[in-house]
């Protein structure tokens, strides 16, 4: 799902010009970032990306298969010292590198209201209530809000229920630095989970469902049955990340 | 033992905004409790309800992973740089 905005974001800055040599470079938990590896080598753009020094091995090993540069910053400082790591980077170096700035670009909500929400509204034939997303850089649900909300869709955008937690590509934002994409107006629900209802429901998926989620898609699905113990509706939940990405983590064993 | 105990950003909330913090004891539970006397509520936040370290919670005793030693029975050595890390997907 994370090629979406990924592709998205590049094409935008190519379309914005990309200087001959230049570097793609991008903060990311991983995901994204893989993403961004994934379209940088299939376009011919180096990419460079800085990550904590705590995501999972899979994320770094993908991303340096597709070929990009690894930045890791201290673990402590979370997604938001690699945020600024990279901005650290375009100050020192701002002739070296495009900086992609998945959490303020808008290209990235743009990719989910061209494509994801129509998408949801066509496979479920309009019959679509309520979408339920978790919120990182907040791309999905700003993008979707605007394609289904003008539709009567109702707009679920899911946090981490404290600042210290284990849901990796999320964000608690009233301790975060707030993406510039970002605006709480377009959900009519905001709703919390813990880390350990995400990771729960995460294990529920694979053995009594065979999905085979991440702990932010097991978070999301968490958040999704709670409201359908209070709410009718045709609910749809995004599932953002696989659990393949976690296989030398804990949360398997 | 005193020992210095450096926390994450989504921690410091807890302990007045603090990065790094000077501590004493001879277990990393009693690191804690000293620190929990001064800024009560920090414990909650990275012990569950059974007393153990939260599972997506990290905690290192210089270099080595306290859960896969003796968890908070692990002892401290005087000088330590402890250091707790949200841990993505249940530890590690």
């Amino acid at each position: 799902m994370k090629d979406r905005p990924a592709l998205w974001m590049v094409l935008a800055a190519e379309d914005a010009g990309i200087p001959a040599g230049a570097t793609l470079l991008d903060a990311t938990s991983g995901n994204t970032g893989v993403a961004i590896a994934l379209v940088g080598a299939a376009r011919g753009h180096p990419v460079e990306l800085c990550m904590p020094d705590r995501v999972s091995l899979e994320r770094k090993r993908v991303a340096r298969a597709f070929g990009a540069t690894l930045t890791f910053t201290d673990p402590l400082e979370g997604t938001d010292g690699a945020i600024l790591a990279a901005r650290e980077k375009v100050a020192r170096e701002p002739g070296r590198y495009v900086y992609l700035d998945q959490y303020a670009n808008p290209a990235n909500p743009l990719a989910h209201e061209r494509t994801t929400g129509p998408e949801i509204w066509e496979q479920t034939g309009g019959r679509v209530t309520q979408f339920v997303a978790g919120v990182g850089t907040s791309g999905t649900v700003v993008g979707v809000s605007r394609a289904l909300r003008p539709r009567g869709v109702r707009i679920v955008a899911v946090q981490p229920d404290d600042a210290l937690h284990g849901i990796e590509g999320w964000k608690h934002m009233p301790t975060a630095l707030r993406p510039a994409i970002w605006d709480e107006s377009l959900a009519d629900l905001h709703r919390v989970v813990s880390t350990e209802d995400a990771l729960t429901m995460t294990r529920r998926l694979a053995r009594e469902e065979g999905v085979f989620a991440g702990p932010s898609g097991g978070g999301a699905v968490a958040a999704a049955v709670s409201l359908a113990r209070e709410q009718e509706g045709i609910i749809v939940v995004l599932i953002a990340d696989g659990g393949d990405r976690y296989l030398s983590t804990p949360l398997w064993e | 033992m005193s020992v210095t105990v450096r926390l994450p950003g989504s921690l410091r909330d807890s302990v007045g905004g603090e990065a790094k913090l000077q501590a004493s004891g001879a277990t990393l539970d009693d690191v804690f409790a000293d620190i929990e006397r001064r800024h009560p509520g920090f414990r909650t936040r990275i012990l569950d309800d059974a007393g153990g370290i939260r599972s997506y919670v990290n905690v290192y005793v210089g270099e080595d992973d306290a859960r896969a030693g003796s968890g908070l029975a692990t002892p401290v050595f005087d000088g330590a740089e402890i250091m707790v890390i949200p841990a993505m997907a249940g530890g590690r």
